[in-house]
């Protein structure tokens, strides 16, 4: 009799009870995606059935993919980084003046790119950690001054005429047997942009990093619990300060994947991408307060925010506020289904 | 032990269900000859049977009263009665998103593809992607630097001449004034910058300004084409120039937005008071501030495009050519006419 309890006892409650806060949320994520999408194809009709929709929506999130990333990596830390729309901003402007008025190099451009984004990383990190300056507070100057600067650069917006520049941005991955025929039956391969396969790759890294290594660990320690990680001998401070500069590194490159997508410098480029970055990483499992986080829930809680477009256009709600709406709407459920966790966790400990 | 693995299982059927889908459901759909394609593709269009042409309309934003008015010219006209179903996509002010909407109605393949662009430069790749799937695409309101064979025709307002006949309004003005010979300090509010809109007014009038030598340009910024950044801008010019004799204010929004900076300083606009106000657009609300004695003229920038692009549509289906550049018809108002008559007459 008792060896059928212990075989039972592996059920699929207690699975879920021991499911840890960051997978379970993790899995909750996927399914919504999943719901979303197959919502978008009814919805929607079979011209979004194509690989090549679910390939565009990656193509124009790529940048998000990757500023979402490292906002993960910071509010696993229990820290925030408002910034990176304004560095995405700043870095376009920057390359685009470099690529056109100064006869540019393109691998000097993403020099350029990286370097921004590490200056931000660095100069935020260090006074956050090192001044203990509250993050909010020093993220949130850190966008004003790259706002600022971006009109500094240049005020009039424009798009990029530089010949080496525009073969790159139109150059396409093409993605064997996904294609399909357009109206007059001639045949189209799937594409990505080079982007997306560069946010993959990031986002496959960090992964890795997160899951395996000492670093990784320590994020989540840091941001659990500062204090018992203190006692646990991890230097919290420096954990603070790397996390922010790959923050900005990754801002840095999100930036120039944007530049890439977008072809232009503009001041008004990525407005509220910070905004849209930190939604996906709550749509994604990530807690703001801190410990809990997962960069595939963040790759699939961009990927669910591109697709709600979708969904909205093609219910009739065309109007521009309605997808704000929508947005704000999963965005609360999401928060509403992080308390509920916290609350079963305390629950069944307590 | 089905049920220890049971949330592995689900995780595991949706996601190959979502992939089947996606990846088998093409060829599924080629098998199925029954229905027809236009049904398959949209699944909201009225299932009667009836072909409609679907046009995918990718509008600009909702920035101000002239763009809603065009936009609501679109909806009147292209409607299922009509024969039409229409896609309609609002870009708020980015071209990237006018990018990612016109991609997707090709990915939907619309039979039409009606496009009014936010800025000039950019458009070449997608607009070879339309050309590729074989769907025509009709320009409106804006204009593009592109190839003339990537697009089939361009309905619009011709903008430079609105610029112009505005120099030539003021030209006549002031000689009835007769102040031809003072020296005239004008401050302009621009449109986005870039944009055709922008472009072609400031270029207009400046045409006329050029051939007058008593008439100074002081300063010209841009407004965005809306109302709360030209009263920003307004104010910053009457702090800045102390004599400023006529504004010219690229549309009517920002018109609203300089007359209320102008009032709040103190001083008096219209053709009773000290400076004289250009606007363009002549919507309903700035003819009334005509009749108020707020404004002096305002030139017709015609958003009713529905019709015009109906038109085109309807020949291009009938098997004949299109001129490439189709210029709507415009007028212009100032404050010697009739205009308790004209705003009874008036649809926007």
């Amino acid at each position: 009799m008792s060896q059928n309890k212990t075989a039972v006892s592996g059920s699929f409650r207690d699975k879920v009870r021991n499911l840890s806060d960051t997978n379970l949320l993790l899995t909750i994520t996927i399914v919504a995606f999943f719901l979303m999408y197959i919502g978008a194809v009814l919805f929607q009709g079979e011209g979004f059935l194509k690989p090549q929709s679910f390939f565009n929506i990656l193509n124009s999130q790529a940048a998000l993919i990757v500023l979402a990333c490292g906002l993960t990596l910071v509010m696993i830390n229990g820290s925030i980084d408002i910034s990176v729309g304004g560095v995405t901003a700043l870095v376009s402007m920057c390359c685009a003046v470099y690529l056109d008025f100064h006869g540019g190099n393109l691998v000097v451009s993403l020099l350029i790119a990286l370097g921004i984004g590490l200056a931000f990383g660095i100069f935020q990190g260090f006074l956050v950690a090192y001044l203990d300056i509250q993050p909010f507070i020093v993220t949130l100057a850190g966008m004003f001054f790259a706002r600022g600067m971006t009109t500094i650069v240049n005020t009039k917006p424009f798009n990029v005429a530089h010949e080496g520049f525009n073969e790159l941005k139109m150059t396409r991955v093409k993605i064997p047997g996904l294609g399909s025929t357009n109206r007059i039956g001639v045949y189209v391969d799937a594409y990505v942009e080079i982007g997306v396969v560069v946010a993959l790759l990031i986002v496959i890294a960090l992964f890795c990093v997160l899951r395996w290594t000492k670093l990784g660990r320590s994020f989540y320690a840091v941001g659990g619990n500062k204090q018992s990680a203190l006692m646990l001998g991890i230097n919290v401070k420096r954990t603070k300060f790397i996390a922010h500069l790959m923050c900005g590194l990754l801002a840095g490159i999100g930036g120039y994947i944007y530049f890439l997508h977008v072809g232009s410098g503009s001041a008004t480029h990525a407005v509220g991408a910070e905004m849209d970055a930190i939604a996906s990483s709550i749509i994604g499992g990530t807690m703001l307060t801190g410990g809990v986080g997962n960069i595939v829930g963040t790759l699939f809680g961009v990927m669910s925010l591109g697709t709600i477009q979708n969904i909205v256009a093609s219910a009739g709600l065309d109007e521009a506020w309605w997808i704000g709406i929508t947005r704000a709407a999963m965005l609360c459920l999401f928060l509403v289904i992080q308390s509920l966790v916290v609350v079963r966790k305390k629950k069944s400990k307590g | 032990m089905i049920k220890r693995y049971a949330g592995l299982i689900i995780m595991i059927l949706l996601i190959s269900a979502g992939a089947g889908l996606m990846f088998f459901g093409d060829e599924a759909r080629e098998g199925s000859e029954n229905i027809s394609d236009q049904e398959a593709l949209y699944e909201d269009m009225p299932q009667d049977g009836k072909d409609y042409i679907v046009v995918g309309f990718s509008q600009i934003g909702a920035e101000s009263d002239w763009r809603n008015a065009s936009t609501e010219s679109f909806r009147s006209v292209f409607t299922t009665e009509n024969g039409y179903y229409l896609l309609y996509e609002d870009a708020q002010q980015k071209q990237e998103n006018q990018l990612k909407a016109v991609r997707n109605f090709i990915l939907q393949e619309v039979d039409y593809i009606v496009l009014d662009p936010i800025v000039e430069t950019g458009w070449d790749t997608v607009l070879q992607e339309a050309k590729d799937a074989n769907i025509p695409v009709i320009l409106v309101d804006r204009q593009l630097e592109a190839d003339s064979d990537l697009y089939t025709c361009w309905v619009g307002s011709d903008f430079k001449e609105e610029g112009r006949l505005a120099g030539k309004w003021l030209e006549d003005y002031l000689k009835r004034q007769e102040r031809a010979k003072e020296k005239i300090r004008i401050v302009t509010l621009q449109g986005t910058p870039r944009s055709s809109a922008q472009l072609g007014r400031t270029e207009g009038f400046q045409e006329v300004l050029s051939s007058h030598k008593n008439w100074k340009m002081l300063d010209c910024q841009s407004g965005e084409f809306t109302q709360a950044k030209g009263q920003e801008v307004m104010e910053g010019f009457l702090q800045k120039y102390k004599d400023i004799d006529v504004v010219i204010s690229e549309n009517d929004n920002m018109t609203f937005g300089a007359v209320e900076a102008i009032e709040t300083a103190g001083k008096t606009c219209g053709p009773k008071g000290d400076i004289i106000i250009i606007s363009f657009d002549a919507v309903r609300t700035a003819l009334q501030y005509m009749q108020e004695g707020r404004i002096h003229a305002d030139f017709e920038c015609n958003p009713m495009l529905g019709p015009f692009v109906s038109n085109i549509i309807r020949r291009l289906e009938a098997g004949e050519e299109v001129e490439k550049v189709e210029y709507v018809k415009e007028q212009y108002f100032d404050s010697s006419m009739n205009l308790s008559r004209i705003l009874g007459e008036r649809k926007y």
